[in-house]
């Protein structure tokens, strides 16, 4: 067990890594597909509604307990909605530029599964960190250079697709994704200048940081930044209350208003994936990634120990990703106006001004 | 006239940062989440109809088994989209509600029309045309979505009379006639 998942995480073998490959694509596809499922069970429940429970399939079914449990559930309903957008006529509109219009997709997408796949997620017996690509440990500038390249895919839809909603859509989701990303940062490195010592290479690394939260976790002695980073988030992941690039009451559909069948599918994945790789940060970076509890030692050893890790990493993403759930179903959307106030007159000084507190903090400290 | 003027009070500072809000507002979610599910699973679970439920109108029939439309041909007037089609018909001599004179020879209420508006029911003199519970019709042909008058005795059946009028009208004619007038 312990040698199949050390290789399977570490070795160069082809085999492992094509393995590796399919599990990104896999993980990502069926976390981004039930995360949907949570999104559609969850808005019911808020409304008093039941949500999915009707799909199934006969296979499935004829299953005693367990196949109307499924169905009641709503667990096949995923299957279904990825098969309906994948058999939907893939229409190309006549009046939108082809190539961009195919590419925006591909370019929502790329950057998700290139992040994914950096994101260490637990810890070996060993002591090499679990990332799907082995051994890699990049920092976290490399996961914000990369994840933020989403915004071009939302540009180059809304331009491409030729008609004024879909660019409204792109161009206010272009500024806020800007003036986020600021805050953002800067939240983000109020925490590094806590753990990060300073004749460290590699000190921006993320493993570094959940080995420093072996006691408290961050989010305990950087409340501020927590609070500026996940509300960043939120703006990032053009999740409510800062989904300005759909806000589909005034912009139809927003940047995708002319997508349909599976290139739509797979900017609903880019967006639920942007969801996970965003709390799978704040994870990382706040709330002490695969360790169960601050303050608490390692339960059990070898195995058990990474088993448990990664069962807490994962425990804590469904947590967030119920989160945003949450929220979506619960506050309006912000108004454009304010959506730009709340990002430059507000986060961006509180970030500053945190940033600033902790410097002469650590100053007066020696 | 008083005018009571409301003064706007400035949002305090926690209220311009949102978060109590929205607190709030998860929280009013949160409870809502806890709360059972109020969706009807339609074809599964039916609802309950209350007792003046105005559905499908039907014929009925008196305690007697007598039908009690008399074919007036009022409720085919004052139908507004035009919806029944009367052919009214005699009662024959030999039969017991022979005094009653009338009866429809066909009776066909087309449903495609029918407004549910409860005109004809409160027109009708005879109390005999009801708009009853029956909420859910399909038909797979403009024919079928047509109900006649077989069809609207069946789905009308018998309802209450405190009155039965013409079975007064026959003792009252039987008694004077045996006075000798
Ligand atoms: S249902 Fe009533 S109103 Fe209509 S024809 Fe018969 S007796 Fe007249
Ligand atoms: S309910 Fe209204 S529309 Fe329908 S048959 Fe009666 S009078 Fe006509």
């Amino acid at each position: 067990m312990e040698k199949i998942l050390t290789d399977l995480v570490l070795s160069p073998l082809w085999y492992f890594a094509v393995a590796r490959g399919l599990l990104v694509i896999v993980i990502l596809m069926s976390i981004s597909a039930y995360t949907v499922l949570l999104e559609r069970k969850a808005s019911a429940w808020i409304q008093g509604r039941i949500g999915p429970n009707r799909t199934n399939h006969p296979l499935i079914s004829w299953i005693p307990f367990v196949g109307t449990f499924l169905a009641k559930g709503g667990f096949i309903q995923p299957a279904a909605d990825g098969l309906k957008f994948l058999f939907k006529e893939d229409a190309l509109p006549g009046h939108v530029r082809k190539v961009y219009y195919v590419l925006a997709p591909i370019i929502a997408l790329a950057p998700a599964i290139v992040t994914m796949v950096m994101l260490p997620f637990g810890q070996l017996p060993g002591g090499q960190i679990i990332t799907l690509c082995p051994g890699a440990d990049v920092g976290v500038l490399f996961m914000f250079a990369i994840s933020s390249l989403g915004v071009y895919s939302i540009a180059l839809a809304g331009w491409s697709a030729n008609s004024k909603f879909p660019f409204l859509g792109a161009v206010r989701g272009a500024a806020q994704l800007i003036s986020y990303e600021l805050a953002m940062g800067l939240s983000v490195l109020t925490v590094f200048l806590a753990t990060a010592s300073p004749n460290e290479n590699n000190a921006l690394s993320l493993v570094s940081m959940v080995n420093a939260q072996t006691g408290a976790w961050n989010i305990l002695f950087h409340p501020v930044a927590a609070l500026v980073f996940l509300i960043c988030i939120f703006a990032e992941t053009n999740r409510h209350p800062f989904d300005m690039p759909e806000s589909e009451t005034d912009l139809v559909g927003g940047f995708h208003t002319e997508y349909g069948a599976f290139k739509f599918g797979i900017f609903f994945v880019a967006e639920y994936s942007h969801m996970i790789i965003g709390s799978s940060l704040f994870i990382l970076m706040f709330l002490g990634g695969w360790h169960i509890l601050p303050w608490m030692p390692t339960i059990g050893s070898g195995i058990i120990a990474t088993l448990l890790g990664l069962g807490a990493f994962f425990f804590k993403l469904c947590f967030f990703l119920f989160f945003f759930v949450w929220v979506r179903w619960t506050i309006p959307r912000f108004r454009y106006d304010q959506v730009m106030r709340i990002g430059w007159r507000v986060l961006l000084p509180i970030a500053v001004l945190n940033l600033l507190a902790y410097f002469i903090w650590y100053a007066l400290r020696g | 006239m008083a005018i009571k003027i409301v003064v706007r009070r400035p949002l305090t500072f926690a209220e311009r940062t949102y978060l109590p809000q929205i607190i709030a507002g998860l929280k009013v979610t949160w409870d809502n989440m806890m709360r059972p599910p109020v969706t009807l699973q339609y074809p599964d679970e039916r609802p309950t109809i209350p007792k003046n439920y105005r559905g499908v109108p039907t014929l009925i029939a008196d305690t007697n088994g007598r039908e009690k439309c008399v074919s007036c041909q009022l409720c085919e007037f004052v139908c507004p989209p035009k919806a029944i089609r009367i052919t009214p018909g005699e009662i024959s001599e030999t039969s017991d509600n022979a005094h009653v004179e009338k009866a429809p020879k066909e009776f066909e209420i087309n449903m495609l029309r029918c407004i549910y508006c409860g005109l004809c029911q409160e027109v009708c003199p005879e109390e005999a045309i009801f708009l009853q519970s029956q909420y859910s019709l399909t038909g797979l042909t403009r024919e079928s979505m047509v109900n006649n008058k077989a069809k609207l005795y069946e789905l009308g059946g018998t309802l209450p009379d405190n009155h039965h009028k013409w079975d007064k009208k026959k003792e009252e004619a039987e008694r004077q006639s045996h006075e000798g007038h």
